[in-house]
């Protein structure tokens, strides 16, 4: 992963967010990746939605796994801690670092390879635990690095490079996170920024585990005529269920109940995502009915949108009952019992 | 006449045979803690099963006022309350012994030895006749024994009364049926035995300062007093206690009384290569963090052990030793886990190791633990055991200097970022020690920087290049040498006139120090000296220089303690022997004196 600085120089007319800050303070250092490459999409996404949040830079947390898509962490907010960690590991570390600190935004970027095979346990417990974190799963069908294996992702029928076409059942995320009891679950698609942004807002804002699946092509080894993650198959085949808006606490909301076929969901921080353009009988904040709604749709459709939002459910440190103050700034003296307490204690041990 | 039938008080040995599942356990504890609590030196070994119920289980008390500790082979009373192993049970009881046993079947006569008592009481018949409840006729035919046991072996009665009153406080049916029980027993056995036996108790003011406590619960308590507020674990015998225990302490002592909060979070991970991951995860955010686990989990953990120590991010791993390789037998003892800890994960890697001998050292090594991770930024591995880690050992009490503040080594906060740093550079500016400062996430971000596994430069940049990467790799290396100033010195025992060195760690010590004492007294004298940390100091280079040879005495077929003596000091192989009893129970000093002068 070398990383090769970009110039500092930004253009004196860039707009600056609440804390004047450019879109240039949310970028790292340049991307290695393959010239467009679907993750170069998201990453300037989280730049976009970071800035738009007036995200303070050093609040925020990056990890991933390994991988192309785990590698674009420094692709994103230099001025930000990251880890890039072992591969498939990335929810146990983010599991850990929350832990410590109730209060950064931890982001984490894996891919199909890094949380559908090697992680998928890990990524299926952080779900259990409610972890506070945004996951944002880079998803193109395709080991990239090792050159162009089919992932666990990889539909049915869909063909490599060398034109094998894959034969196994793949693991949908969405579909997985909804039956393992996620709060949020989203999928979007790299190219369509429009949507992407407001749902990465959303999952940056959302207390718990918010699961991003991102259908993210990749140009070098899974581009291809055959293959049901290439820009092309998904461009026909995307089916927007939702479109969400992402209204911050601090905005005046007008308006809680829209216009006919929609819906506004208020977020545990006061911020508010209002679903527009939502399909008769779909309602976000049912599990079941949004389950049904999957199973209706065409096979080869690539649902995208922010489908399920619980803003209500306890994260971990709610079910753990953990102090407000994170944990790692407790004051040593509120943590140990001392001497006189040791004495006492240990006449139970005689 | 036989030794055992002179006279002999606190010195001697009972063996207790039950089958687990039926509530032995807290019989056999009751006349252990009776014993600790009349102020004689006692030590009391479980040797269970893999099992929940219906399978051999035994537990042993050894009574020795001289203050020996370690297992003793030679049974003075037999306990048989198992079928299944009456025939073995018996024929280790040793020449002049007795056997107790439940008489309210007749005794297989081909079991029968001319040179042992045996001692019949009706415990089934009895309490069939004094409880209605089916379970509580087996679970009350242990307190039978103990009560027998009371009368044959002379145990105050006031203490076993003062000790079921405590146990079943807020119980009080319980505590009716227990009493009932133990009296059934006593008075049996007073009537139709001669009480007391040749070798009983007798009160002494041996444990004064003293507790009685398992290592498991000890650790937790030095994870407690260390400040610790994150833990992440996956079940696994025999290290489940430790979290247990953790549990227990923070529930009483980790609830803030302002918030009504709690001052910490254990997560019960899926496995063990999460739990090794939240605590990094943990750890590398700042707070003191730590997992405990068997040798399964260490295996499982090497990936990311060798992360943390590449990557230079402090964590606290408990490895209570079992026996291996693989599942082996996750219910006894072993110090098998010493090579694999020491250079756990791929690549060029080694690790800080502490090895405690005893639940006191448990608790103030726990501490140091956390003290030397967070100091060198780096994993740190306790290699507790089974023997240690569960057995109730009488240990001398816990202090604490409510002085010690916790080292949390080298860290840059935003001030110091703000006022004197030019540029953070992750890996560079190392200290005497080899250790460069870090940052916390979420300070500042001056400070930001990319932890990573793949190749770095000492900027903490990624590299490829061979003089970058090696540069960080020697620093590794320097950084762990240095650490051998910082961890627990070896303890020495010296004799005059001995003839070579005896080498042991971990809960080989009371074996080995009887051992020794035995070997004096026939002429053998040797000098001890007893590992207590790697990366080994100067300390032990010297034993090792001034003397012939050493025996190595340790608790795994392939003597990994003599192994990593021999990579990690400049001892030439030759001059070490070793001493190796790795079947899984406790040591005891007729192995240590039969094992060197075997090859004297």
């Amino acid at each position: 992963m070398p990383s090769i600085a970009k110039p500092i120089a930004t253009h004196p007319t860039l707009q600056r967010n609440a804390l004047g800050l450019t879109i240039r303070d949310y970028e790292g250092s340049m991307s290695t990746l393959c010239a467009g490459c679907g993750h170069d999409s998201i990453t300037a996404a989280v730049i976009r939605a970071l800035w738009e949040l007036d995200t303070k830079p050093h609040m925020v947390a990056k990890l991933s796994g390994i991988g192309c898509s785990s590698k674009t962490p420094t692709y994103f907010v230099s001025g930000a801690h990251g880890f890039n960690s072992a591969h498939g590991r990335m929810p146990a570390i983010a599991t850990g670092a929350a832990a410590a600190h109730r209060d950064l935004l931890y982001i984490g970027v894996s891919g199909d390879g890094d949380s559908l095979s090697i992680g998928l346990g890990q990524l299926c417990h952080a779900i259990r635990r409610n972890v506070r974190m945004a996951y944002i799963l880079e998803n193109n069908g395709v080991y990239g690095l090792t050159k162009g294996q089919f992932s666990a992702s990889s539909d049915v029928g869909s063909k490599s490079k060398r034109g094998e076409a894959n034969r196994m059942a793949p693991i949908d995320p969405v579909r997985l996170a909804l039956s393992l009891g996620a709060t949020f679950v989203a999928r979007s698609f790299s190219g369509d920024k429009e949507q992407l942004v407001p749902i990465l807002k959303a999952a940056f804002a959302h207390r718990g585990f918010a699961l991003v699946d991102v259908v993210s092509p990749c140009v070098t080894f899974n581009d291809h005529e055959g293959s049901t993650k290439s820009y092309k198959h998904t461009r026909k085949n995307t089916l927007r269920a939702t479109q969400a808006d992402f209204v911050p606490p601090q905005s005046e909301i007008l308006a809680q109940i829209g216009k006919s076929g929609t819906t506004s969901v208020t977020m545990h921080d006061g911020s508010v995502v209002n679903f527009t353009a939502v399909p008769k009988n779909y309602d976000p904040t049912d599990r079941r009915k949004v389950a049904a709604y999957l199973d209706e749709q065409p096979a080869n459709a690539v649902v995208t949108g922010l489908l399920y939002i619980d803003s209500s459910a306890p994260d971990m440190h709610e079910l753990g009952e953990s102090s407000p103050t994170p944990l790692r700034d407790l004051a040593y003296e509120k943590l140990c019992p001392g001497s006189a307490e040791l004495d006492r204690m240990q006449e139970e041990f005689r | 006449m036989h030794d055992v039938l002179r006279t002999r008080v606190n010195d001697f040995a009972v063996k207790l045979a039950n089958v687990n599942g039926t509530g032995s356990a807290s019989a056999n504890s009751l006349l252990m803690q009776a014993i600790f609590r009349m102020g004689i030196p006692v030590c009391g070994k479980n040797l269970f099963p893999s099992n929940i119920q219906g399978l051999p289980t035994w537990y042993e008390i050894r009574v020795n006022k001289d203050g020996y500790s370690a297992r003793a082979l030679d049974y003075d009373l037999m306990v048989a309350m198992n079928s299944q192993t009456y025939d073995r049970d018996i024929q280790e009881v040793r020449p002049g012994g007795y056997l107790l046993y439940d008489s309210s079947w007749p005794l297989d006569p081909d079991l029968h030895r001319e040179d042992i008592t045996f001692l019949g009481v009706p415990l089934a018949e009895m309490c069939n006749q004094a409880f209605d409840d089916p379970r509580a006729r087996i679970l009350m035919k242990n307190i039978a024994y103990a009560g027998a046991m009371v009368a044959a072996l002379d145990i105050d009665m006031d203490v076993v009364n003062a000790l079921l009153e405590e146990k079943f406080a807020a119980k009080k049916a319980l505590h009716e049926s227990n009493r009932k029980a133990l009296n059934l027993g006593y008075q049996y056995a007073k009537d139709h035995f001669d009480c007391p036996l040749p070798f009983r108790l007798e009160k002494m003011d041996g444990n004064a300062d003293k507790i009685l406590i398992d290592g498991n619960t000890a650790t937790a308590l030095g994870a407690i007093y260390a400040g610790c507020t994150v833990a992440a674990w996956y079940p696994i015998t025999p290290a489940t206690s430790v979290m247990d225990a953790f549990k227990g302490f923070c529930e009483q002592y980790r609830k803030d009384p302002e918030t009504g909060k709690n001052n910490f979070l254990i997560v019960q991970a899926e496995d063990e290569l999460a739990a090794i991951g939240m605590v990094l995860g943990a750890c590398w955010n700042g707070a003191r963090a730590f997992t405990s686990t068997a040798g399964p989990g260490i295996s499982l953990m090497n990936e990311l052990l060798g992360f943390g120590y590449y990557a230079e991010i402090p964590a606290v791993v408990v490895d209570v030793q079992r026996v291996g390789p693989s599942t082996g037998m996750p219910t006894r003892t072993q110090q098998s886990d010493v090579m694999l800890a020491a250079y756990a994960s791929h690549g060029d890697t080694r690790h800080i190791l502490l090895f405690p001998a005893n639940p006191h050292e448990c608790f103030h090594f726990a501490v140091k633990a956390f003290d030397l991770a967070e100091q060198f930024q780096t994993p740190v591995i306790m290699m507790s055991d089974l023997d240690i880690g569960m057995n109730d050992w009488v240990v001398p009490r816990l202090t604490w200097d409510d002085s010690y503040r916790p080292d949390r080594g080298r860290v840059i906060d935003a001030e110091e970022l703000a006022a004197k740093i030019k540029k953070f550079q992750r890996y560079n500016n190392e200290d005497e020690n080899f250790v460069a400062p870090r940052t916390l996430p979420g300070v500042s971000e001056k400070g930001a920087y990319f932890v990573r596994g793949s190749g770095h430069n000492k900027f903490g940049g990624y590299t490829e290049i061979p003089d970058e990467y090696q540069e960080v790799m020697d620093r590794l290396k320097k950084k762990h040498a240095a650490a051998a100033k910082f961890i627990p010195e070896p303890e020495v025992v010296s004799r005059p006139g001995a003839r070579f060195g005896v080498i042991a760690m971990g809960g080989c010590d009371p074996a080995v120090r009887e051992a020794m004492d035995q070997l004096d007294r026939q002429g053998t004298p040797a000098d001890y000296l007893r590992v207590r940390g790697f990366p080994f100091g100067e300390a032990v280079e010297k034993f090792l220089a001034d003397h012939d040879f050493c025996f190595v005495v340790e608790q795994s077929r392939d003597a990994q303690l003599r192994s990593l003596l021999t990579l990690e000091t400049r001892v030439p192989k030759e001059k070490l022997k070793s001493v190796l009893v790795y079947g899984g129970f406790p040591l005891s000093s007729r192995h240590v004196v039969q094992g060197i002068l075997s090859q004297l």
